[in-house]
């Protein structure tokens, strides 16, 4: 073993330890220390101090590495940011696809580079705006996605032959996905040469998100045609961005979205070779998201932790030999959780801290929060600072200047160590379980991200935890003093009036064909894409094609457990 | 003061929002605070939310809303519960509503909005202050 210090002076640091922990019992016998208990936001307990002894077993070589080798816990390129820096990739989505086409064009002309989409309340559960289901939230939390025609508005003059989209749905990903596909066809574009992100995975909407359409079988089945189709026909698309971000925003500790997250990974391999899949050919476009919330130290570790396990799980029990089936390449979040609605100008710095520890992390791109996420969608000015924000994190702060800089440091090593100690003992009881699919059915991560967040509130209401603003520092009476983005109520009436356009144009008998099509392949083991293209094409609305899933496949219910 | 049953209260999630955190943890000090709970689970219609709460023979419906939709949504669990005589059912809110939001939908008989920040100590103490088990 090529341990980082050898066992003289082991014993030398340990002797030298004792000394320092009897001065300082005789320093908190006089004043006692600042708090009862010292722990993370996922409260976990944190000594005093780390020394090389917290790390003794650690072996250079097999645990931490170079950039670019595995087990790639300082990062999954050799460069890192010495290359290049991480993508900086704002979540948008406002009202209409217009709205949201001028909000993308602001953001690449401020720099941005890379687009991601947020979708409204109806689109995102495969609803056209005007089912009765839709009333009053189109637009709301994201723009609305009827037809082709209102993609081809949201990209209206972007190049997406040259930059990377990523879209954040999960239930109707494959039909979105279809309709990005011929828009780009439509334009010109080769389907092989497009690049970007469908986050489509539904294991995490069972468990945290909650935007559920079919049961978890079957859901799983479409994930899995597209991960099938992307691998043949759509090379360089990420075909599932595996998410452990909601997870998180559900209330769950960092080490249970660590392994929820993996643990649906695992699952998602498993589906792909079932179906013939060699893992070298699609785990390369696997791609992953997390949050990053507000403890440092703890994120930093969790994202260390997470590149070495995915590496370690994907040699060890998935026999993968191309490297990049090995990396895992993930986006972050910093946590909308953790924002306040009072002294929302303290959420720039929350965000700053946050996107810091992503960076820290190694993360391949980035969104920040802006300060009134809290309140509504961000309005223009503060989606703007907060790209700002990682603009200064990467060119004024210098912590992009050197690969893994918090690697060595005795503290991040052990916490790095336990998140994957941790991690993999859930990892194990789901598989005990029988895998991912098994302990949805039976609401195990459901019922331990409730009783977190259950414990996490409790500690916020008995100012265990803190919140500047909200339990401490709180001003009363406070008037929030930021603007607040409000979507035009009229818009529902345009859009639907738009999409009827659309039914008006289009050919019926054509219609009624593709949704056949479309059926028939979700029946029998067809895969459902292709046909999803021809559909879209001829003007086929999402909600149309979602009846159809829903048809086949029935609906999923939440069991509602708290 | 002893009261011959327990307040039962529904939490509701009415829409398609999905953001249940809280009303999951409101649910549970709800039940740990002695009240009988009723949770709808998520993607409720305003006609399913007032069907059950009727059914379930509920004292207050609390209405979970984080995605904007609470306008339309809220006014319209307040007309239906009217509409079935049932508009003695106590209302209230939480989640992520403006400030003159929640002024228009208390004037319009939402009984408390609470905003984040709201810990669950004060909504229970609030719940056992203003609602009384019906009959």
């Amino acid at each position: 073993m090529a341990l980082t210090f050898s066992p003289k002076i082991f014993q030398d640091i340990e002797e030298k330890y004792t000394v320092w922990k009897e001065k300082l019992s005789r320093v908190f016998a006089a004043r006692p220390e600042r708090l009862r208990r010292f722990s993370t936001v996922s409260d976990w307990e944190i000594n005093d101090l780390y020394t090389p002894s917290d790390v003794k077993e650690q072996d250079f070589a097999k645990d931490i590495g170079f950039p670019g080798d595995y087990p790639f816990t300082r990062g999954v390129q050799p460069s890192m940011y010495r290359g290049r820096l991480w993508t900086m990739r704002m979540f948008a989505g406002l009202g209409s696809a217009e709205d949201t086409n001028q909000r993308f064009h602001h953001l690449v002309r401020e720099g941005q580079t890379g687009l991601s989409t947020a979708f409204d309340m109806p689109t995102l559960m495969g609803y056209d705006t005007d089912d009765h289901k839709a009333r009053g939230e189109c637009g709301k939390c994201g723009v609305a996605i009827d037809t082709l025609k209102d993609m081809e508005d949201l990209f209206a003059g972007l190049p997406i032959d040259q930059i990377t989209t990523s879209m954040t749905i999960n239930p109707p990903a494959a039909i979105m996905w279809a309709m990005y596909i011929a828009m780009a066809e439509n334009r010109g574009i080769d389907r092989r040469i497009l690049g970007g992100t469908i986050q489509n995975d539904m294991l995490k909407e069972f468990s945290a998100q909650k935007t559920f359409m079919c049961p978890p079988e079957p859901s799983v089945r479409i994930v899995t045609d597209t991960v099938e189709f992307g691998t043949r026909q759509v090379p360089k698309w990420n075909t599932i961005s595996i998410s452990g971000y909601h997870i998180r925003e559900a209330g769950s500790t960092a080490v249970q979205e660590l392994a929820f997250t993996l643990a649906d990974g695992i699952a998602y391999t498993e589906k792909a070779l079932e179906r013939g899949l060699h893992v070298d050919e699609f785990a390369p476009r696997f791609s992953f998201f997390f949050n990053s919330h507000l403890d440092f130290f703890e994120e930093v570790a969790k994202f260390r932790a997470a590149r070495r396990m995915w590496a370690r799980i994907m040699k060890d029990r998935f026999k993968a030999k191309d490297p990049r089936s090995l990396w895992m390449r993930f986006h972050t979040q910093t946590a909308g959780c953790s924002l306040t609605a009072q002294q929302p100008y303290n959420n720039v710095v929350r965000t700053a801290l946050q996107g810091l520890a992503a960076v820290m992390g190694g993360t391949q791109s980035l969104h920040t929060n802006s300060l009134d996420e809290v309140l509504s969608i961000p309005t223009e000015e503060a989606a703007t600072i907060a790209l700002r924000t990682q603009q200064i994190i990467a060119e004024e702060s210098g912590v992009a200047n050197t690969i893994d800089p918090l690697g060595g440091s005795y503290f991040v090593e052990a916490l790095t160590n336990r998140m994957e100690e941790e991690a993999f003992e859930i990892i194990q009881k789901i598989d005990d379980m029988g895998g991912m699919l098994a302990a949805i059915e039976r609401n195990y991560p459901q019922q331990e991200i409730a009783d977190s967040a259950y414990h996490y509130q409790k500690q916020i209401d008995n100012r265990e935890k803190i919140m500047v603003g909200v339990n401490k520092y709180a001003i009363e009476g406070e008037d929030i003093p930021v603007e607040v983005l409000e979507i035009d109520e009229e818009l529902e009436a345009i859009q639907i009036a738009k999409t009827n356009r659309v039914k008006e144009t289009r050919d019926s008998g054509t219609v009624v064909r593709c949704l056949e099509r479309v059926g028939e392949a979700c029946s029998g083991t067809e895969n459902v894409m292709e046909p999803l293209i021809t559909a879209v094409k001829a003007g086929t609305t999402l909600q149309e094609l979602c009846d159809v899933f829903r048809d086949v496949f029935g609906s999923y219910r939440d069991p509602g457990i708290y | 003061m002893k009261r011959e049953r327990k307040i039962r209260v529904m939490v509701a999630k009415p829409g398609l929002d999905g953001h249940d955190r809280g009303a999951r943890i409101i649910a549970r000090a709800y039940r740990d605070a002695g009240f009988e709970v009723v949770y709808t689970g998520l993607h409720q219609t305003p006609e399913e939310i007032v069907e059950a709460a009727i059914q379930e023979d509920v004292d207050m419906v609390g209405l979970s809303s984080l995605a904007g939709a609470h306008k339309y949504l809220f006014q319209t669990v307040l007309d239906l519960l009217r509409k079935k005589d049932a508009g003695d059912i106590v209302v209230c809110g939480g989640g992520i509503i403006p400030d003159d939001d929640v002024k228009r939908l208390k004037a319009a008989g939402v009984k408390e909005i609470f905003g984040p920040g709201t810990t669950m100590d004060e909504i229970v103490k609030w719940v056992k202050e203003n609602v009384t088990p019906r009959k």
